[in-house]
């Protein structure tokens, strides 16, 4: 398969409704640009903009509880602010689906990125997450089924992580 | 003390003749053992962790049963750790969500340590100044009657501060089981997951 670089977001946009996935919470980030511009303009898909990525935790829980699937979008910073709330989705074993913006890990220019990027795989193992790791356009699709069918099959806490290197560096100086 | 109502009291009087298509959020702690007390039900999701979450689970819920009528009610101390969610849900504004806290102005659950309320933190100001439509002082019983009465017919997003005494009535345990809690929750509204 010939997938454009470009193109993934709009391939993780369709993989998501495909899994039925109505209620997408979100810290905005330049990673998710695109793929946040899509759930909000898609009538089906409840798109709600979050202070702290933890309330996004606790979204995703409500919206199961309802019988809804939801799933959040970060960047990798915003891994910290889940952690002790990840402890609903733990005890409870609600579904929690994650798509995740890697910082500090490749050409990073901010090193204030690099504490919290670097230990986000670690942190993700210790709070008993999968992990679905992509770093090529043509991945994105089956991590994405992937994940899907472990969080919502099995309730479980399942991470999507876009590497720097499938997004592209930030250009600082402009 | 005067000029604030007993927090068992309180609860009763919220869910009395409580209707089949309301949901309950409670926060960790005190709530949690508050709504245990008025009378266990499916519809319940307690909550014995999460602190700072009640808020956005009653969203996430509200969101997905838009037929149903979500309560979150919680403390003071569990609002003030999730003060984001009160902007986020201002943007949302969820035709069929209730938040109400029992502001005692104090940590009940650690050994009554003041809370930011206690020094002049005002909660029902924060809601309004994040949008939401009604926002509720909730000082004595007719307040309380009002705010149960607008429970049952809920249209648009309420927040609710209701003045409770600092007092710390029996515990009342409900089931700790996250998933027995889940499942039966999604049991009682007839969703799968």
């Amino acid at each position: 398969m010939n997938v454009q670089l470009a193109d993934w977001p709009d391939i993780l946009f369709a993989t998501l409704k495909r899994a039925g996935i109505a209620q997408v919470g979100y810290v905005p980030d330049a990673g998710h640009a695109r793929l946040i511009e899509r759930c909000s303009a898609d009538p089906g898909i409840r798109d709600v903009a979050l202070t702290t990525e933890e309330e996004g935790v606790a979204l995703a829980a409500g919206a199961s509880l309802g019988g809804e699937r939801a799933a959040l979008l970060m960047q990798s910073s915003g891994l910290g602010n889940c952690v002790n709330m990840f402890s609903l989705a733990r005890s409870c074993r609600f579904p929690l689906l994650m798509i995740i913006t890697m910082r500090g890990e490749w050409e990073e220019f901010n090193p204030w990125q690099v504490p919290m990027g670097s230990i986000v795989d670690p942190v993700l193992k210790l709070c008993e997450a999968e992990v679905y790791r992509v770093t090529k356009p043509e991945e994105v699709e089956s991590a994405t089924e992937r994940a899907v069918q472990h969080v919502f099959g099995d309730e479980r806490i399942g991470a999507v992580i876009l590497s720097q290197q499938l997004i592209g560096k930030k250009v600082w100086v402009k | 003390m005067s000029g604030r109502l007993e927090r068992r009291a309180a609860m009763a009087m919220l869910l009395e003749g409580r209707a089949d298509d309301l949901l309950v959020v409670p926060g960790l702690g005190s709530t949690t053992y508050d709504l245990a007390a008025a009378g266990d039900n499916p519809k319940n999701f307690y909550l014995w962790g999460a602190m700072g979450g009640a808020a956005m689970i009653g969203l996430g819920l509200a969101l997905a049963q838009p037929q149903q009528r979500v309560a979150v009610i919680t403390g003071d101390g569990e609002m003030l750790m999730g003060l984001g969610a009160l902007a986020t849900i201002g943007i949302q504004k969820p035709g069929n969500l209730a938040l109400i806290v029992f502001d005692n102005g104090v940590y009940g659950e650690t050994g009554m340590q003041p809370s930011h309320t206690q020094s002049g933190v005002d909660l029902v100001g924060v809601a309004r100044g994040c949008g939401i439509a009604t926002c509720l002082d909730v000082a004595d019983e007719a307040g309380l009657r009002d705010l149960a009465a607008r429970l049952k017919s809920l249209c648009g997003t309420l927040f609710a501060r209701v003045a409770i005494e600092a007092n710390e009535p029996p515990r009342v345990l409900p089931e700790r089981d996250g998933t027995v809690l889940k499942q039966r929750f999604r049991a009682a509204l007839g969703v799968k997951a």
